[in-house]
């Protein structure tokens, strides 16, 4: 039993939570999951939650008028109570369910350009260590509108480089779009610096929390941004299943993403008009089971408490990055101590390609992502074509970073 | 420990040719160049084809990836050049019905020499597209070489498609 000094956090007790951790894999080994960063794992909470809803209660929402219909509605709309709770929106409108981040980022960027707020001359600003989907959606407005993208680099060190942020957050700059924590690098971004000067210069801004809301606390409305973005699986909820939080005015003024069912208030054959927030920007049937796991998921989060989760992540992170770093040939691309930083580790391996270190661990067991986690600049950035990836959760082990290490140094031998 | 699994992957072969590529690099002259990628893992590689008449005479290529698309696009080198383009595309089927064969299908070393090392890639779903990254490139400069010569008068050939 591992207990983490100073709390009451006892990794074994939280482990027997997730059945996959006790599985075996071929060869009768246990499995250590360390691709956190990918996927998080789900609790039986989240599985019993959303099997129940299935068993018991499954109907479409809003629009069935039976028994069923009214509690599928009920168990959707609590799902979206409990995630405005978790991040502290001011309002459950402000709640925005979409299939992943990915599409909140896109959702966001989209009527940006429909709506006219960005244009010819305009400048979006993002950075060098976003995730493709932080950065081909800008991408696209700015092919769209005329509009130019701008770029914050990256320190040596995996830092966001703010030396220039007053030549690059000007008038003219209308949107920046950042991440929170880097999937890659790890590094935990000064956000609230950077949002205070968008806002100085009248822009809007938009973080990708993907990695962040399932490591800290996070608190939307003491953060101050315009949207913030998320998805359900890596808060150890259910997949097909995305959060927009944005602030209610802001979406009340922008136009439909998608139409559809249920996102209008009436449709002639001349034309329609539209619901409003969420339900303007959920065209469709929505996530309806996803929505009840990931109710449940917050709440299982909830109860452990964030700042508990925050600190285990802290604690087995810097463990890592020191025994990592006793490895000779072991390079860390991104911040080498725990200091503002996430619980995922990418890093280089003197003469072994990532995808092979990754096929050997895997033959330990041991599940960690190699390739460029869709943040190929960020990885042009330090030189390298593609890292191995190694990311911890609620429930790492320090034993299981034992055995990755041994992993490495049985890794290193194989291809000596 | 499944130490047995991975040497069948990483076999003796694969790894020498891993270390030790044939015929990397890239040269002059040549009718067709390509750069393909692997979108999920970001292997790279800018292959170039030099056909004389019908005959392979040279295969160059600059490759970023792991072992497995080192090895393989090296042993494609071996494997190709000198041959006619009918010879070379029947090892290329040959090499792409061990990949896709799910480890039923007995390879021929006659064809395929140092290929039939990985047999045992054909295990592993997640890395067939690595074993074949430098044979579709292969596949494509062949393609768009052949377009080049036969309408080509000349033989000065040295635009490729660097896509």
């Amino acid at each position: 039993m591992t207990v983490v000094e100073g709390t009451a956090y006892d990794v074994a007790r939280i482990r027997g939570d997730f059945p996959i951790l006790g599985r075996r894999l071929p060869g009768d080994l246990p499995l250590v999951y360390l691709d956190s960063a990918n996927t998080s794992q789900k609790p039986l909470q989240v599985i019993e939650a959303i099997d129940d809803h299935y068993r018991l209660h499954n109907a479409n929402v809003a629009r069935a008028m039976h028994h069923l219909g009214a509690e599928a509605s009920a168990a959707f709309e609590l799902g979206r109570d409990k995630v405005a709770a978790f991040i502290n929106a001011p309002g459950r409108d402000e709640v925005v369910y979409t299939k992943n981040a990915s599409e909140a980022l896109n959702l966001v960027a989209r009527v940006l350009g429909d709506a006219g707020r960005v244009g010819d001359g305009d400048e979006i600003v993002i950075t060098e260590m976003e995730h493709h989907s932080n950065i081909v959606p800008w991408q696209q407005l700015a092919q769209r509108s005329g509009a130019s993208l701008r770029w914050f680099g990256v320190t040596d060190e995996g830092r966001l480089d703010l030396d220039d942020i007053d030549q690059l957050i000007t008038e003219r700059t209308k949107v920046v779009s950042l991440t929170w924590v880097s999937n890659m690098l790890g590094t935990i971004n000064p956000v609230e610096t950077v949002i205070a000067k968008a806002h100085s210069v009248g822009a809007l801004v938009v973080i990708d929390a993907s990695q962040a809301v399932p490591q800290f606390p996070v608190d939307v409305a003491a953060l101050g941004a315009d949207f913030v973005a998320f998805t359900g699986h890596k808060v150890v909820g259910p997949t097909g299943i995305g959060v927009l939080w944005g602030r209610y005015d802001l979406l009340a003024e922008l136009p439909p993403f998608l139409g559809g069912g249920e996102m209008i208030e009436t449709v002639t054959m001349q034309g329609s008009t539209y619901a409003p927030p969420p339900a303007r920007f959920e065209a469709g049937t929505p996530p309806i089971a996803q929505s009840v796991g990931l109710g449940a998921a917050v709440d299982y989060l909830s109860a452990i408490g964030m700042e508990n989760v925050a600190a285990h992540e802290q604690a087995i992170t810097a463990y890592a990055l020191g025994a990592m770093q006793e490895i000779d040939g072991l390079t860390i691309v991104g911040p080498k101590e725990a200091v503002m930083r996430g619980g995922a580790v990418s890093f280089t391996l003197d003469g072994v390609h990532p995808h092979d270190v990754s096929q050997l661990l895997d033959s330990r067991g041991i599940a960690v992502r190699a390739g460029h986690h869709c943040a190929k600049p960020a990885h042009l950035r330090f030189g390298v074509q593609a890292t191995t990836r190694a990311s911890f959760y609620l429930y790492t082990t320090e034993q299981e970073i034992d055995a990755l290490v041994e992993a490495l140094h049985f890794t290193k031998k194989y291809f000596a | 420990m499944n130490t047995a699994a991975m040497d069948a992957l990483y076999q003796e072969i694969i790894l020498d040719h891993y270390k030790h590529p044939h015929g990397a690099g890239l040269r002059e002259p040549f009718e067709a160049e390509v750069h393909h990628v692997n979108p999920t893992c970001g292997d790279e590689v800018t292959l170039r084809v030099h056909l004389d008449g019908e005959t392979v005479s040279d295969v160059s290529y600059d490759a970023q990836g792991c072992s497995i698309s080192q090895a393989s696009t090296s042993v494609l080198n071996d494997l190709i050049i000198g041959k006619s383009v009918t010879e070379g595309m029947t090892v290329l089927d040959s090499f792409t019905e061990l990949m896709q064969g799910k480890g039923k299908v007995e390879p021929d070393e006659d064809v395929l020499e140092d290929g039939i090392a990985f047999a045992g890639v054909a295990q592993f779903p997640a890395r067939i597209k690595c074993a074949l990254l430098g044979w579709m490139a292969w596949k494509d400069a062949v393609s768009q070489a052949l377009v080049t010569t036969n309408t080509s008068t000349t033989d000065s050939a040295t635009t490729g498609d660097p896509a």
